[in-house]
């Protein structure tokens, strides 16, 4: 029922809206930034705010498979703007934290090298390029079946994201354990699926 | 006794109010103007900081709104939010362990015993931000001597106040409750060493600390424990609580050291709150710059191993 009622609203709202949407926090945070909204000290607020979002948008984008299948709610054709958004987001606190946050050239190579939070999400980053750039309809047909084994690389992503931002926090905090919970556990529920396609298998 | 210890800082460096504002709303259009004009900025702030300038008291918004008070929450401004909840009057301090009077020390009794000075400090946090703060207050080492130290104490050690019905950030095991800390005697009766009741000259706020605080500027932020409760002089070197929760990465010492790289960040360099947007970082100095004064503390110590 409120499945059907979900997939009839997503038929009717284009992928670009999503666009649009995911986008807008980038230019409204650099405002409050810029006009004290984000408190005293606005540099360190957008770095993290920027990259939260960035997970978000990766949890989101890792749903939509369970949601298909477990609540028969249908956003795939959604996934390829939350994907591109969280890169767009990736890619914007990457460069608040090198030019706003650590200004000096040898100091953000020596961090990337020295801290392990750094080097964690930079590979997470670096990662991140080769599903960007084949996020399009021509990348899909040249690359065809293995398309879905390079994405696959989202996986690990999420959890080198979230494991950054559980590296980076001081004492023991609910908020970065919380994102790491909810990407294992979309994860979780795909490896299910495999003894349960072999169950099938056999039976047939 | 009061005024031992000489200030570089004069109350000239407290920005006025209307000044200050006229600054903060400058900034805010600066922010808003070109990229290149505000990269201009950047390179002059730079070098005034380079130099030794720029050394002004934060504003009371900056130095009220971003607090770490893990009690009220690891949020920047949880401790702004919630602190409010906080019951400060009355208020006791007890002073024990090895001393000549101990006892539950009401503040009220405190304050009409101390004089209470101003003092302009420099503030680094362990997290690589710092800030410049009027605090008013007294020598820690008047308030010791008022208990009588005995000659066998060698350290103290204090305690906030843990109220779990106030503190919504004690629900969660983020440090082990409540926090402590601790000194050495010396660091303790060092005179740039001071029990903070005041900021810009009005009561301290209760997410800053209330009713008084310890401020050691040559440490980093957390040594500077906030709303104390218990004092307590000991023989031995008390527990501390980031020491507890991390001994790789917080020491006992913990004394600024640009030197020292905390394992997961640089400390060669800091940003003064409240800088906007395009804040440049600044140089971080030996023992926050107050070396003149303390360095001799730690006399033939490998810093890097007592960090």
């Amino acid at each position: 029922m409120i499945a059907a009622r979900i997939n009839a609203l997503a038929r009717r709202v284009p992928a670009a809206a999503l666009y649009i949407l995911c986008a807008l926090p980038v230019p409204v945070l650099f405002y409050m930034g810029a006009t004290g909204g984000l408190g005293p000290e606005p540099i360190k607020a957008l770095e993290q705010e920027l990259g939260k979002i960035a997970l978000q948008l990766l949890v989101a984008g890792l749903a939509i498979t369970p949601l298909r299948r477990i609540a028969g709610i249908n956003l795939l054709k959604f996934r390829r703007a939350l994907g591109l958004m969280a890169f767009f987001h990736v890619v914007v606190h990457l460069l608040v934290w090198a030019v706003l946050d650590v200004q000096i050239v040898a100091q953000i190579w020596a961090d990337i090298l020295k801290r392990p939070y750094v080097t964690v999400g930079m590979a997470a980053f670096v990662l991140m390029i080769p599903l960007a750039l084949t996020s399009n309809d021509r990348a899909l047909r040249w690359l065809g079946a293995r398309w879905r084994v390079l994405h696959r690389l989202t996986y690990g992503i999420a959890v080198l994201g979230a494991i950054h931002f559980l590296w980076l926090t001081k004492g023991f905090q609910i908020e970065p354990l919380a994102y790491l919970a909810a990407i294992l556990g979309l994860l979780a529920l795909r490896i299910r699926r495999l003894p349960m396609k072999k169950a099938l298998g056999q039976g047939s | 006794m009061a005024y031992r210890w000489k200030n570089d800082l004069s109350a000239r460096d407290v920005t006025p109010e209307p000044v200050f504002l006229n600054r903060r709303q400058w900034m805010a259009g600066m922010a808003g103007m070109a990229g290149g004009v505000a990269l201009a900025g950047i390179g002059g702030r730079a070098r005034a900081a380079g130099e030794g300038e720029g050394l002004e008291p934060n504003s009371w918004e900056d130095i009220t709104t971003y607090n770490n008070y893990y009690e009220f929450g690891t949020g920047k401004d949880d401790p702004h939010k919630y602190a409010d909840r906080l019951s400060i009057a009355p208020w006791s301090v007890q002073i024990d362990g090895l001393v000549d009077r101990p006892g539950a020390y009401d503040f009220d009794d405190i304050m009409a015993r101390m004089t209470i000075e101003e003092r302009i400090y420099r503030f680094r946090c362990v997290e690589a931000w710092s800030m410049v703060i009027p605090w008013n207050g007294f020598e820690l080492g008047d308030l010791l001597d008022m208990a009588g130290v005995q000659p066998g104490a060698k350290y103290v050690a204090f305690e906030t106040v843990l109220d779990k019905e106030a503190m919504p950030g004690t629900r969660y095991p983020v440090l082990d409750w409540p926090y402590v800390e601790g000194l050495r005697l010396d660091e303790a009766m060092h005179p740039l060493t001071i029990m903070a009741t005041g900021i810009y000259g009005r009561d301290i706020p209760k997410q800053n600390g209330a009713p008084l605080r310890l401020v050691v500027p040559w440490k980093y932020g957390f040594k500077s424990i906030k709303s104390v409760v218990r004092i307590t002089l000991t023989d031995s070197e008390p527990p501390t609580s980031w020491n507890k929760a991390n001994p790789r990465e917080y020491g006992f010492y913990s004394n600024v050291n640009p030197e020292v790289d905390h394992p997961r960040w640089s400390q060669a360099t800091e940003r003064r709150v409240g800088g906007g947007i395009f804040s440049p970082r600044i140089g971080t100095l030996m023992f926050n710059g107050y070396g003149e004064d303390v360095a001799g503390l730690y006399d033939g110590m490998d810093l890097t191993r007592f960090f």
